[in-house]
């Protein structure tokens, strides 16, 4: 009896804590970052970090349906992997869904470029980029970001969703645009080369 | 896969043999003379490569398209050597060729990137997430005061009644008897030899000086009394036939 009420005095701060930052995460519509969490559970950010550690050890992938993820600068819960199927079962997922090439490519710009007006899309696309833009706006991977000047077109840049549907903790985990057009560069010149032994 | 459908796309040309994007690649050097290109064959040696194919492939079609159109500017500039009458003055061919192959370059980074969002999108396809709604000031409930079930028994009762049948009174013209004008015309020519009929009926209503008149004409009618009247509308002069 003593010894169980003595347990309970010298309860690691951290553990109260780490369940009002579960109880926060649970309740939230989407991620939280840590100035979020600390300003909710009125503790400071670094606090908040060690019971998010906490968390993230209880919260993983083999040891529970609930998985503590970092995603889009946030943290987040979500369902464990091996609970896919039958999570597809229940929900649909109309975000993700039938993406098109055009969309895709149109979000790779926005993503990339972003804030970005559709005219700047068309540009690089060779097409009109309307419904493409539309689209995208309509699921929420993008949303408009003010203008150009002088109330030119609107531009347009990616949301905190599009990074959590491609499981981003932020922007800065997507490639370097010129590393993915290496192919394309190593191709063009390999061409030329073809190209100067023909001309010589 | 479709991409390098068009650029393997094999050409037999007069000018040149080889792959569509070695031509381009050549093109773009300045090492092949784009004059000399018969762009109509590059779209029939496309046309029926498509041909050959099962499904339609409208990605390939689309790459196609955006440059056989690159190569028709290209030479279109080319066919337009005098500056000052070309409809693309504003840049020399040289400038075309770099800002297209700018143009493209720029493009296909982006159609990689898109590739890359795609096979992270597959890769993630067994996160599952909820999505909530954002979180919304409450709404603001007004809770109602305790109510007694009588009471809306009571109001329901009241709307159920038969409602009293409506009053058509005031829609029913009164109409004094015409008798009542005879014997009043009757009187006052027994006192005074003539009246002026406007001024006995002036203060009476209009269904009443109606019936007034018609009992000055059946009096008239019976030839109890003569009328005059100077002019249409003027006062009518009544007084005793005898």
């Amino acid at each position: 009896m003593e010894r169980g009420m003595s347990l309970r005095l010298v309860e690691n701060p951290v553990d109260r804590l780490a369940r009002t930052i579960e109880a926060l995460l649970v309740i939230a519509p989407g991620p939280l970052s840590v100035d979020e969490l600390a300003a909710a559970a009125e503790d400071d950010a670094e606090r908040v970090e060690t019971a998010l550690g906490l968390l993230a050890s209880r919260y993983r992938e083999g040891r529970s349906g609930i998985v503590l993820e970092h995603v889009a600068s946030g943290y987040a819960f979500r369902a464990a992997r091996e609970a896919a199927e039958a999570c597809a079962r229940l929900v649909e997922r109309p975000v993700q869904r039938g993406l098109s090439q055009a969309a895709l490519e149109t979000l790779a710009i926005v993503v990339y470029l972003g804030p970005v007006s559709r005219p700047e899309i068309a540009r690089i696309r060779g097409v009109a980029a309307d419904s493409a833009v539309a689209g995208l706006v309509e699921r929420g991977l993008i949303a408009e970001a003010g203008r150009e000047q002088d109330g030119g077109a609107v531009r347009y840049r990616t949301t905190p969703l599009f990074e959590r549907v491609f499981g981003l903790s932020s922007l800065s985990e997507l490639p370097r645009l010129d590393d993915l057009a290496a192919d394309s560069a190593e191709l063009r010149a390999r061409l030329e080369e073809v190209a100067g032994r023909r001309g010589a | 896969m479709t991409a390098v459908a068009v650029r393997d796309l094999d050409l037999d040309l007069d000018a040149f043999e080889g792959p569509f994007d070695l031509l381009l690649t050549l093109v773009l050097k300045d090492e092949l003379e784009l004059g000399d290109v018969e762009v109509a064959s590059v779209v029939a040696a496309f046309v029926e490569r498509f041909a050959e194919r099962d499904a339609a492939d409208l990605e390939a079609c689309g790459e196609f398209l955006v440059l056989i159109a690159a190569l028709l500017e290209l030479k279109a500039r080319a066919l337009f050597p005098d500056e000052e009458n070309s409809p693309f003055e504003e840049l020399d061919p040289e400038e075309a060729a770099g800002e297209l192959a700018e143009r493209l370059a720029l493009y296909r980074r982006f159609k990689a990137a898109a590739e890359w969002l795609e096979d992270r999108l597959a890769a993630e396809s067994d996160r599952y997430f909820r999505l909530g709604p954002a979180p919304l000031q409450p709404v603001v409930e007004r809770p109602l005061p305790p109510q007694d079930p009588a009471a809306l028994a009571a109001a329901l009762r009241a709307l159920a009644a038969e409602p009293p049948e409506p009053s058509l009174r005031h829609l029913a013209l009164q109409f004094p008897p015409v008798s009542v004008f005879l014997e009043r015309f009757r009187a006052v020519l027994r006192r005074r030899p003539r009246f002026v009929f406007d001024h006995e009926v002036r203060s009476l209503s209009r269904v009443e000086q109606a019936v007034a008149f018609l009992a000055l004409l059946e009096l008239r009618k019976g030839g109890e009394v003569k009328l005059g009247q100077a002019a249409p509308f003027e006062p009518i002069t009544v007084w005793n036939a005898a």
